[in-house]
């Protein structure tokens, strides 16, 4: 048995796929509200069953379709609903670059239906994975099983929001949205190791307070880069002056 | 909702396009160094932004919205101390649907 091959049997296919499913499990309890919240929102703002529907499974966007439907019930046009669409799905353009580099060696077969679910959740779990010493073929499968598993979730979720917002009045006031908030919570707060992480964070969440009245949620495209701008002029400043001490 | 799913076909195609095509182009283009760099912050900004405000949020009061702030702050802790995802969501989402229903 060869090295490689013996690297081949402890990191199957299965494996990965499975693990992929195994660590995105968090964040998929995370979404569940959240789906159903939607399907619930759909409906009594005034969108039919099957549109709801449609919407999760060609769109595939949390936030933005929560978005959506409400902008549906104040009676917001569809060309400002997709340019709204667009602007509070541009930091998907951020994710999918810096995955890039983990996925050059995928035919389209897998980059189309990677690049359709790519999702906060499952980014934030494969930007874990991808980077990790050992040199395991199958990676994507592990981000396939995360994709998949996050897809098939929100499709269940949105039928029953659906079923219990034309069975059940008034669950939308339930305060169920609120278990995105937590979610992300739980995956920024340890991703920062280090001061400019920190730095980045902090910038990002004032700039974010300060910039949230502005339309079409742009706020959230200024804090975000302001965040990654402080990081790095951070990490710079850091590195020089470690430079000037040598 | 007439015109729904044009709605939905504009949503998607953006949405796609947002996604998509920098997951192809960024891995054969040759990209300088910084930008990986930059890259790392990419998650935390993103999501600290999205979290901040409605943490931070006023109700119809005007005033600070209690629950959120404090469920915010407790997950928070919890995800500092324990690392733990599934019980910063379950505490976190425990503390603020009771102050909500007290409050």
């Amino acid at each position: 048995m060869t090295v490689e091959s013996i690297a081949l049997s402890t990191h199957s296919r299965q494996s990965e796929f499975l693990n992929g499913i195994k660590d995105t499990f968090p964040l998929i309890v995370g979404a569940i509200p959240f789906g159903i919240i939607f399907g619930v929102i759909g409906v009594t703002n005034g969108l039919s069953p099957q549109a709801v529907i449609g919407m999760s499974v060609f769109v595939f966007a949390g936030s933005s379709q929560f978005v959506a439907a409400g902008l549906v019930g104040q009676g917001v046009g569809i060309p400002f609903i997709i340019l709204t669409t667009l602007v509070l799905n541009l930091r998907h353009a951020l994710y999918s670059a810096s995955l890039a580099p983990y996925v050059a060696r995928l035919s389209q077969r897998w980059l189309l239906p990677l690049g359709f679910w790519l999702t906060d959740e499952t980014f934030a779990v494969v930007v874990r994975r991808y980077p990790q010493a050992d040199d395991s073929p199958f990676k994507h499968w592990y981000h396939l099983g995360s994709s998949l598993a996050m897809y098939l979730n929100w499709q269940v979720c949105t039928v029953v929001g659906i079923v219990a917002g034309t069975q059940l009045g008034g669950i939308a006031e339930w305060g169920l949205d609120f278990a995105m908030v937590v979610t992300f919570i739980g995956i920024v707060v340890p991703l920062i190791v280090s001061r400019p992480l920190l730095l980045s964070a902090l910038v990002s969440g004032v700039v974010a307070l300060l910039a949230q009245d502005m339309p079409n949620k742009l706020g959230l495209m200024v804090a975000a880069v302001a965040g990654i701008v402080a990081g790095v002029l951070a990490e710079q400043y850091n590195t020089q002056k470690r430079g000037e001490q040598l | 909702m007439s015109g729904e799913w044009f709605l939905i076909f504009g949503m998607a195609l953006v949405t796609f396009l947002v996604r998509y095509p920098l997951l192809v182009i960024v891995g054969r283009v040759p990209l300088p160094d910084s930008i990986f760099r930059a890259l790392r912050y990419v998650p935390i900004a993103v999501l600290t932004a999205i979290c901040v405000p409605a943490v931070f949020r006023i109700d119809e009061t005007g005033m600070l919205d209690v629950p959120a702030l404090v469920g915010g702050v407790v997950s928070a802790l919890i995800a500092w101390r324990t690392k733990n995802l599934l019980l910063t969501i379950v505490i976190g989402m425990s503390v603020y649907l009771l102050l909500r229903s007290v409050l």
